[in-house]
């Protein structure tokens, strides 16, 4: 219960940061007046959506709570067993979740980083209107757009013994042997994986931020520069804290991307070799569709999402805070 | 002086995001000269950019060697109707959000937008056991439900916002002459809204073409299999060595009108990402 009540102080969060609901418009009185006539009216409006909703995404999500309890049977005929905490239990002594879990972290903590630096740098460097800017657009975002099973199998490609990643750290750049096994390997693995996390996201970050660039108030910047201001000092008090809502949301959509990587593990190495790459979907899908130990798998799914919770929660404190101190 | 220098600066900006966009696109167009090289060309030393000899074998191969045409129209029918359904959906949801006071209006639609923060893969499993329930396992008609599902909390927030921004008098006027609320969104809303209902059918579109994960769980059989699957299982095909060619080929059928929309509508791409998000 606490659970779902931090997510949807979460999900009010992220509703401010988003921002693109305006206030509902005053009601005139004739509308008013004609209310009480047409109270269905909205519900009615509200219903196909709403049920569908509750069916296959709310009673789901209540669904896992529950079945996280239980030693779940899926064939029709057995009774799924209650188990209670015991599920839970066992992840926190299971050394392959904490293995996932660390690995999910590494992966969030590689990929993150970059795609807010590199994203902000791009929106910066192509910010300008120039005859050569929207090409620039294009090119960055091609990788957000395309397939994450296409990237998938072409990063797998590049990365693979033969490969473009070792043909050009070894021959062309002499800063390997150029026989690195890169999927064979926990971490030059995970390196990997991390590399198309950072290439298929920049182009999405950078689009945010392009967005948000042109939000910033041009008297300010021409004010600062009477001051005297040179680049940096510009960026740092004029550019940052107009752009904060931003870079909140864009931290905050990339840690809980981060946690949700799935397809690219999967489809790279499998979460091999011998699991030393699974993230904690990985695990859990394999607990859940291999072994089918669906209550085990649904605990790991719990877990993880109260963990996005939390740190999306901690997230827009932390950031709020600073934000009040940084913007006066 | 100043000039000079601001000229030198924008040449420099550019050779630096030049370099920039190629490392960005020299993935891309690896996997395109691959998929024209033969197998024993896939990994030489140093590699081929140019494929020699090319050949269109692995295209010939990938259309002709399985049911690669169903489960192009596969994916095509899957997304076209969870496209139509969910704009549908979410566009009524979205009007009714933007323009009726309510009981519970606001509480309605924050648990829609807890559907945006809950990870769509941690219902993969409850939602495995519901369409084995409601017999839409290994179904068409279960993808697109589940595709509605999942498109609808977000389609109907970026919708809300389109709708708003519709100026009440318009919809005060239609009223006098007597237009009813069906009309009224059908009529005024939904064809004054097209900029938003164009940003969300391209994303939802793109989303439901390229979804793999529900897709590898709930559906089985090759009668059912969308692209995505398709491709994967091109690669697992041979024991020993992964087909680069022919997976390539196969992802470029695929990815060719992904690009396609990503072009044309670009500048709905934008708004889309502008309107969901961030304004300074």
């Amino acid at each position: 219960m606490t659970v779902l009540r931090s997510g949807e102080r979460v999900s009010a969060g992220v509703a401010e940061v988003l921002s693109a609901t305006p206030a509902p418009p005053s009601r005139s009185r004739r509308m008013s007046r004609r209310r009480a006539a047409t109270a269905a009216t909205p519900y009615l409006f509200l219903a196909p959506g709403l049920v569908l909703f509750a069916v296959t995404v709310l009673y789901p999500t209540l669904q896992a709570f529950q079945m996280s309890f239980f030693d779940w049977k899926i064939v029709g005929s057995a009774t799924s067993e209650f188990l209670g905490l015991d599920n839970y239990a066992r992840a926190f002594t299971d050394d392959h979740f904490w293995l996932a879990l660390s690995n999910s972290g590494i992966y969030m903590v590689l990929t993150v980083a970059p795609q807010i630096v590199i994203g902000l740098g791009l929106a910066l460097l192509i910010q300008k209107k120039s005859p050569t800017q929207p090409l620039f657009r294009v090119l960055f975002y091609l990788p957000v757009v395309t397939s994450w099973v296409v990237v998938s199998f072409l990063f797998k490609f590049l990365f693979s013994d033969g490969g473009l990643i070792n043909f050009a750290l070894g021959d062309l750049l002499h800063v390997t042997n150029g026989d690195t096994a890169w999927l064979a390997d926990r971490w030059t693995g995970l390196i990997a994986i991390c590399a198309l996390g950072v290439w298929k996201g920049i182009g999405w970050s950078m689009m945010i931020f392009l967005a948000a660039l042109q939000g910033v108030p041009q008297a300010l910047i021409e004010a600062a520069n009477m001051d005297g201001a040179n680049r940096w000092q510009r960026f740092k008090v004029v550019t940052v804290p107009a752009i904060w809502p931003a870079i909140l949301f864009v931290t905050v959509m990339l840690v809980i991307g981060g946690f949700n990587v799935f397809i690219s593990v999967y489809l790279m190495t499998g979460g091999g070799p011998a699991g030393r790459t699974d993230v904690l979907l990985t695990y859990m899908y394999e607990q859940a569709f291999n072994n089918l130990d669906f209550g085990y798998g649904s605990a790991i799914a719990v877990i993880l999402t109260i963990m996005v919770f939390m740190l999306s929660v901690v997230q827009m404190k932390v950031f709020r805070d600073r934000n009040g101190g940084g913007a006066q | 002086m100043r000039k000079r220098n601001a000229a030198a600066g924008n040449a420099l900006r550019i050779v630096v995001l030049s370099i920039l966009a190629i490392i960005m696109v020299i993935p891309f167009l690896y996997m395109l000269s691959t998929s024209f090289k033969e197998q024993t060309f896939v990994f030489t030393n140093p590699p081929q950019f140019i494929p020699d000899p090319a050949t269109t074998a692995n295209y010939e191969q990938a259309i002709e060697s399985s049911d690669f045409v169903r489960y192009f129209l596969n994916s095509l029918v899957v997304a076209v109707i969870a496209t139509g359904l969910s704009l549908l959906v979410s566009s009524m949801m979205a009007y009714a959000f933007a323009r009726f006071q309510f009981r519970f209006k606001e509480i309605l639609f924050r648990v829609l937008l807890l559907g945006l923060m809950i990870p769509a893969i941690m219902l993969i499993i409850p939602q495995f056991i519901l369409a084995k329930n409601l017999n839409l396992l290994d179904s068409l008609l279960g993808l697109i439900l589940f595709y509605v599902a999942g498109s609808l909390a977000l389609n109907t927030f970026l919708l809300r916002g389109f709708f708003e921004s519709i100026p009440a008098e318009l919809d005060q006027a239609m009223q006098v002459d007597g237009a009813n609320a069906w009309l009224r969104y059908w009529k005024l809303a939904l064809p004054l809204a097209k900029p938003g209902l164009a940003t969300a059918t391209i994303f939802t579109f793109l989303a439901c073409w390229d979804e793999f994960t529900i897709a590898l769980t709930l559906t089985n059989s090759p009668e059912n299999r969308t692209l995505p699957i398709a491709i994967q299982l091109f690669a697992g095909q041979g024991n020993n060595a992964v087909q680069w060619g022919l997976v390539f080929a196969a992802s470029m059928i695929a990815v060719v009108p992904v690009i396609i929309v990503f072009l044309v509508f670009q500048r709905y791409f934008v708004q889309g990402l502008t309107s969901g998000a961030v304004k300074g």
